[in-house]
């Protein structure tokens, strides 16, 4: 016996994921430099463990995610960000 | 004749006089080979975000200079040969990273005046 169609009730309504658009911060706001001296900056583009969040995530042109990389390995050499750590946000 | 920026970080055990002379040194080594100093920065004691040869702080200082690219090379060896300098890190500022140094110095210039 075919189950009406309207058989399945869900608890909530499914929410469909709406899809925001991504933009580069970088390009918006027009920085050029991104300086590997201020921590808390670059803390936004790390997760908690301390690893660089993909563009994927923060939607940043590659450009500006290659300078991104680039400063916070550098702030990772000088001890200004750690490499590995556990909820340091 | 580029623009660079160095850091590096002295061990902490070092007296303020030490520390001084050490500053002397590095600086001797720019301005005699020909370097100018742009600008220089001393970050004090800081905390290290994980331990550097079991020391958990350190002296940062930091000098912008312009140069030539061969005087970084006798720059390094000097930085490798003191052991009291346990971290070191110097690169060539590309034209936005010396807008952004002006900028930033002049930022912190007003707000000293304020």
């Amino acid at each position: 016996m075919a189950a009406p169609s309207s058989e399945i009730r869900y608890l909530n309504p499914p929410t469909v994921e709406v899809k925001k658009k991504k933009y580069c911060r970088f390009k918006k706001s027009g920085i050029k430099y991104i300086d590997y001296k201020d921590p808390e900056f670059l803390k936004k583009f790390l997760n908690e463990q301390g690893k660089i969040l993909p563009r994927r995530l923060t939607g940043t042109s590659q450009k500006y995610q290659k300078k991104v990389a680039t400063a916070v390995k550098r702030a990772r050499h000088l001890a200004i960000l750690p490499f590995v750590t556990d909820m340091f946000k | 004749m580029n623009q660079y920026e160095t850091v590096f970080i002295a061990t902490p055990v070092l007296s303020d006089v030490q520390l001084k002379e050490l500053v002397g040194k590095f600086r001797g080594t720019i301005t005699e080979n020909g370097g100018q100093i742009v600008h220089e920065e001393d970050w004090g004691l800081k905390k290290l975000a994980y331990p550097i040869q079991k020391k958990s702080t350190g002296f940062y200082y930091q000098i912008e200079f312009k140069a030539e690219g061969d005087l970084i090379g006798k720059l390094e060896t000097q930085y490798r040969r003191d052991e009291r300098v346990i971290r070191f890190l110097t690169f060539k500022m590309d034209k936005y990273a010396v807008e952004y140094a002006l900028k930033r110095r002049s930022q912190t210039a007003k707000k000293e005046e304020e």
